[in-house]
């Protein structure tokens, strides 16, 4: 089993949500976070006064799935997800040990089909 | 003049305006919160465009002389006019009328943002409704207070059902069939991101309401407080009826519908606030609901226009059914400048006056919005956003500027 975790941008949630159905997927998490690389903030005016953010608002998708549905979850959320520019996000991929469905008890990977 | 009538009418200019920055409430929590600034500011900047735009050319052009019939003429460009002997037909304090009339021009033109929510470029909106003030709000209101062809006709508008909201509500429809629809429509969902904002705007609306059916007596007389009545009975008896209908179809009553069923009570008795006898806008305010509720949840899903805040549903139908039921109840024991009694009397001459002016402003809605969103589409090069931009959402990328904090604990 993996751990499937993506940074990606808040505009982008609508399209990766289609994942789900196309790959026949049991569940994703998101959460909304704020974090800084690459793409540097932005700028914003009040009142005609500059303001800088450093932290941008983006939103972190956490699926688990299992071993050979992970390259192309992969991929799925690497084509949504992609601009080209600064921002896109990452995706950081671990493995799991091992999971618990509470309502019946399964273990392993049929606790996250 | 009468010093009564200076104040109610100078205050009912202010319950007026109230409206505008109320009904940015009332579209505001109705979109996702990353456009919600967006709607908001559609609203707002008409009270500064709408202002300006009245003072120098609109007043003149809706109530200073008669060209064709059509529109007035700019021998009152910048409100240069004797207050006392240059008179306009319907008031005898030309600024006093000027004033009041301001505040109709400023609102109109902000309802039909509503049918454009989440998608439309801000700098198209603003020449839009720079354009549709000229090429429909000025020739209507000349057309049916101004002595113009409607008023000619003997068809009448209490205080803007014609003018203000059928017009809108077309051009609202036609404008959002002419943008195209939001972009994950029928794929995401497009809910209220603040219902009590809904709320608070649609209870500003009624407050502000008072002003704009009862103020249209012209006077702190009976006839105002005759529609003072009509209004609030209408807003009631729409906003039961409306939760009625939630009640037997879904079981459970909304504050949205709430809110909805209010609004559209308003906007049905506006054109007889000042005819129709106070049982009447029981009935007016009670038909209005079903009826709107039918083009909201039937003709709009079957016909698959992005009308985002039915605009069209609410103001237009809702100003159709009030142009009519206007025909049916009129009295003239209730207003002797009627001409006709209404259809219930006996009379036919008034309905179908009514029908004709309601079809007239419907013509000149939709060749009007087409021709001011061709021209702003010229000039903006296009006037949706880009569908990326509409994901991000209008109030980073037209305003620069956030509703809210974007993150707990971090600003």
């Amino acid at each position: 089993m993996k751990k499937i975790e993506a940074f990606i941008r808040p505009e982008k949630l609508e399209d990766i949500k289609e994942i789900m159905e196309e790959l026949k997927l049991n569940g994703l998490s998101i959460m909304q976070v704020m974090g800084c690389g690459n793409q540097k903030g932005w700028t914003e005016f009040v009142r005609g006064a500059e303001v800088d953010y450093n932290f941008l608002t983006k939103l972190k998708i956490e699926l688990f799935v299992t071993e050979d549905q992970s390259e192309a979850v992969i991929a799925a959320i690497i084509r949504r997800a992609y601009t080209g520019e600064y921002g896109d996000g990452k995706i950081f991929v671990s493995d799991i040990q091992d999971a618990v469905r509470i309502r019946t008890g399964e273990r392993g990977e049929d606790a996250i089909k | 003049m009468d010093h009564g009538d200076i104040s109610w009418m100078l205050t009912s200019s202010a319950l007026v305006l109230l409206m505008t920055p109320g009904l940015a409430f009332f579209y505001g929590g109705m979109v996702k919160r990353k456009s919600v600034i967006n709607m908001m500011m559609s609203s707002a900047i008409m009270m500064g465009i709408g202002s300006i735009m009245w003072v120098l050319i609109g007043f003149s052009l809706s109530f200073s002389g008669d060209i064709g019939g059509v529109i007035g003429n700019l021998n009152w460009f910048g409100l240069n006019f004797d207050t006392l002997t240059d008179v306009t037909l319907p008031y005898p304090n030309t600024l006093i009328f000027a004033i009041f009339q301001m505040m109709f021009a400023i609102i109109a033109p902000a309802l039909i943002t509503g049918a454009v929510a989440e998608r439309m470029k801000f700098s198209s909106l603003v020449i839009f409704m720079v354009l549709w003030s000229l090429l429909i709000y000025y020739p209507l209101a000349h057309m049916v207070w101004g002595g113009g062809l409607l008023f000619k006709m003997g068809s009448v508008d209490f205080a803007g059902g014609d003018v203000v909201h059928i017009s809108s509500g077309v051009s609202a429809l036609v404008l959002s069939i002419v943008l195209g629809k939001r972009k994950n429509l029928g794929k995401a969902p497009y809910h209220p991101h603040n219902v009590p904002f809904v709320f608070l705007g649609a209870a500003l609306l009624w407050f502000g309401w008072f002003g704009f059916n009862a103020g249209s007596a012209l006077g702190a007389n009976e006839l105002a407080a005759h529609a003072f009545m009509t209004t609030n009975t209408a807003a009631a008896s729409a906003m039961l009826s409306w939760v009625l209908i939630e009640v037997m179809n879904n079981g459970k009553p909304t504050l949205v519908g709430t809110s909805t069923g209010l609004v559209i009570g308003l906007v049905a008795i506006t054109p007889g606030a000042g005819f129709v006898p106070i049982w009447a806008s029981v009935i007016i305010g009670a038909l209005v609901s079903p009826i709107c509720y039918f083009f909201i949840t039937r003709v709009k899903t079957r016909f698959q226009y992005d009308d985002a805040l039915d605009v069209f549903g609410c103001h237009g139908i809702g100003g159709i059914w009030g142009g009519i039921a206007t025909g049916i109840f009129a009295n003239t024991d209730i207003n002797p400048a009627l001409q006709y009694n209404g259809l219930i009397y006996g009379e036919v001459q008034l309905f179908i006056r009514q029908i004709g002016a309601i079809a007239i402003t419907i013509l000149i809605a939709v060749a009007g919005t087409l021709i001011a969103a061709g021209i702003a589409s010229a000039i903006t090069k296009g006037i949706k956003v880009s569908g990326r931009t509409e994901m991000i959402g209008l109030d980073t990328s037209e305003h620069g500027e956030t509703a809210y904090p974007a993150f707990n604990g971090m600003d």
